[in-house]
């Protein structure tokens, strides 16, 4: 289990790696790197100007040299103000040593957001929180919903309700979050007026049934969909197993069996079914953050992109691609752990 | 100026009237459909359950919709009548020249005319990009599977990389205008003129699988048939290389083919993201195939190794792959209204269903009518396509 688990973590390392270099190139594409010296110089500056800013902040080293200042492993060197003898802050927001530094993700420092003006570790981690707690709240409300569903949906196959739950999922999935969003909206909002379109007033004032309920039931219903149909496939396998029928014929009432016997096998493959939702997930944080106007994560990937805010995006990137793998790394040992099976192995 | 208003039932009338080409259409297909479902293979089982009936019914009204646009549309997608402007539902344009059954949006174009547009964005670039995928998906998934080893810990892990990227941020990292800017610095582009970019480039790595594909198709069943495998590669290779040139080199000399930049960079975006999915899909069930006593059958034969997975294997592994087809057309289905949502790609006044949703939802507070004709169109394409494939699915586990 132990070689397992390391062996994992290897493969995780190194698939950051490359994907934080990939989007390390793709964001210092030089179409990007003339937005990022025009915002920093001004509107009318000459290409030589330009050149010159881009020299001087170091855009102009080696990919890999850079790379490596980003990843905290070179030394990062602070442009020194002729003047006063002390070290420019970075994109005139952040405060910079005099002498070369490792300021990497290695050293906790994700650079500075040209956008927000003020060090990428301020903004990120409360964005974080904030959506931290809308995942909260979905997975409360998704993963039991989904599973009842799903359950009572496999427990009988074929009966009127499992047809009738099964249609209702399949709808569900055809429903990505911008869809819901509006339909939402539409019926809680403009028409009954129960729920507050936006969410915008849960960063300030705090979080209310009033203007949270829209965001976490759109974020929950793309995803309650697909959790169901796995739990019924799952459950469907399960009751047609010999120690299904043994329960049964010994005498054991049908509620007994499927709350003893059954639930437990059949819950396995959601598990990691619900692990790896989280890729989706973290769409459905973009597609509803920006829609209800709520200053989480998504909200801030959103802007970083939009802005061109490159360390931003850099540290966005980052935070994303670790919690697929993650969550993925969770699913494959959750999956080992709770299958007998595979735990004797 | 006070517009005048038609009746609910009068809209509804007359949204059924403007579709008549597809009613026709509809009624046709499905006649004959049922008509000789009997010997109509998998298609003539779907009719079998109401399921099956309802999805194809709602996926060939949007491909018919898609067809008819201009006939069915009474507007212009783009042209904006001024006083229109957030008209409500079944007003009638001053002039004469018709009424905006779905109302107007904040620009005064036809809301109704917009939907019935946008179904051809969708109908070009979904099942196309779907169809690259499945190529890129298959022609890396079959060795992968079969040979195992090294190759499949390699492409693998390949595809891995690109599944652990969330696809939004995939999508703002490589659908930006950007990215599209052409480069004539590479030892290429001096040699042949041509500018390089990221898109292209990608465009000039996926569009190569599917000639490689029918190449390998018709080389490995015709090798010993010269005559009729030069007919089959030279018609590989001049279709192929004409569209791939028109495609991706926007150099096609006949010009017919061509695609504009922004569509290619969505088209490359959206293969990216799902050919890794159709290449663990192939690579399961080939895992599972190759054990089977028929591929040993062939192996014993003396059967090349492409020869087994092209000609055995793929053809018993299409039930599943049909299915993930549809549910894939689907959720790229979802995937372009992401991109119209966030305004990636797609010009601003483009009638795509995602950017329309994008527009329309911004002013929910005062107007609601011009959200809901997208939104719906979206849901319900995606919706057939999912009863398609569930009673696809259905039909190939009777088998």
């Amino acid at each position: 289990m132990l070689a397992f688990i390391l062996r994992r973590l290897g493969t995780m390392v190194l698939t950051m790696l490359c994907l934080t270099m990939v989007v390390f190139y793709m964001v210092n594409l030089e179409p990007n790197l003339r937005k990022l010296s025009i915002s920093q110089l001004d509107m009318r500056s000459s290409d030589e100007h330009i050149e010159q800013w881009l020299v001087k902040n170091g855009f102009r080293e080696n990919f890999f040299v850079r790379y490596g200042q980003w990843l905290g492993v070179v030394k990062r060197v602070p442009v020194i103000n002729p003047e006063t003898g002390q070290a420019e802050m970075r994109f005139k927001a952040c405060p910079q040593p005099n002498e070369p530094y490792f300021g990497g993700i290695l050293q906790g420092e994700f650079g500075c957001s040209t956008k927000f003006k003020v060090p990428v570790e301020n903004k990120l981690w409360p964005a974080l929180g904030a959506t931290g707690i809308l995942m909260f709240w979905v997975m409360v409300t998704m993963v039991p919903i989904s599973l009842l569903i799903g359950v009572l949906a496999g427990m009988r196959e074929g009966s009127r309700t499992d047809r009738t739950l099964s249609v209702a999922s399949i709808t569900t999935t055809a429903t990505p979050e911008y869809v819901s969003g509006v339909i939402f909206t539409v019926i809680f909002a403009s028409w009954l007026g129960w729920l507050n379109g936006s969410a915008a007033s849960a960063t300030g004032q705090g979080i209310t049934f009033y203007n949270f309920t829209l965001p976490v039931m759109t974020m929950a219903i793309y995803a309650i969909g697909y959790i169901a149909r796995m739990t019924r496939a799952s459950m469907v396998e399960v009751m047609t197993q010999q120690y299904i029928r043994t329960a049964r014929l010994k005498g054991l009432s049908f509620s007994s069996v499927v709350m003893k016997h059954a639930l437990r096998n059949a819950l396995i493959a959601p598990f990691t079914v619900i692990m790896l939702q989280f890729p989706w997930l973290l769409t459905g944080v973009v597609i509803v953050e920006t829609m209800f106007r709520y200053q989480g994560f998504g909200f801030t990937l959103v802007e970083a992109a939009g802005n061109n805010d490159i360390d931003l995006l850099l540290a966005c990137s980052l935070v994303s691609v670790f919690v697929v793998l993650f969550t993925q790394l969770i699913s494959d040992i959750g999956y080992a752990y709770l299958n007998p099976r595979i735990r004797v192995q | 100026m006070q517009l005048e208003y038609i009746g609910a039932f009068q809209i509804v009338l007359r949204v059924l009237g403007h579709f008549w080409p597809v009613w026709l259409a509809l009624a046709l297909v499905l006649g004959v459909s049922l008509r000789f479902r009997k010997r109509l293979g998998l298609y003539g089982d779907l009719f079998s359950t109401g399921v099956g009936i309802a999805g194809v019914f709602i996926c060939l009204f949007w491909l018919f919709t898609a067809i008819f646009s201009t006939i069915i549309a009474p507007f212009d997608p783009l042209s904006q009548v001024a006083v229109m402007k957030d008209a409500l539902p079944g007003a009638v344009v001053p002039d004469g020249s018709g009424v905006y059954l779905f109302g107007g949006d904040k620009l005064a174009r036809d809301v109704f005319s917009r939907m019935v547009y946008g179904s051809r964005i969708v109908m070009i670039i979904a099942p196309f990009a779907t169809l690259f995928a499945l190529m890129v998906g298959i022609t890396l998934g079959l060795p992968a599977g079969y040979y195992g080893g090294r190759i499949d810990s390699f492409l693998s892990f390949l595809a891995n990389l690109v599944l652990a990227f969330p696809v939004i941020l995939l999508f703002y990292l490589l659908v930006t205008p950007e990215i599209r800017e052409l480069s004539f610095d590479s030892w290429f582009s001096q040699l042949t003129g041509i500018g390089v970019s990221i898109p292209r480039t990608l465009a000039a790595v996926f569009f190569i699988f599917p000639v490689v594909f029918f190449f390998a198709l018709f080389y490995t069943r015709f090798k010993k048939r010269p005559e009729r495998l030069y007919l089959l590669l030279g018609l590989t290779l001049l279709i192929g290389g004409w569209v791939y040139l028109g495609l991706v080199f926007d150099a096609d000399p006949l010009g017919v083919i061509r695609i504009d930049p922004n569509e290619l960079n969505i088209f490359v975006a959206v293969v990216f993201a799902s050919s890794p999915g159709v290449f663990r899909i192939v690579r399961g069930l080939v895992m599972d195939i190759k054990t089977r006593d028929y591929v040993a059958a062939a192996q014993t034969r003396g059967e090349t190794p492409w020869y087994i997975m092209l000609w055995e294997v793929l053809p018993n592994a299409r039930g599943p792959l049909i299915v993930d087809a549809c549910l894939r057309i689907g959720y790229t289905t979802i995937l372009l209204g992401t991109l119209g949502y966030f305004g990636l790609g797609l010009a601003p006044e483009s009638p795509d269903w995602g950017t329309a949703i994008k527009d329309s939802s911004r002013l929910l507070r005062s107007f609601i009518h011009p959200a809901l004709p997208p939104v719906f169109a979206l849901m319900s394409f995606v919706l057939g396509l999912n009863l398609l494939a569930d009673a696809l699915r259905e039909q190939s586990l009777k088998d």
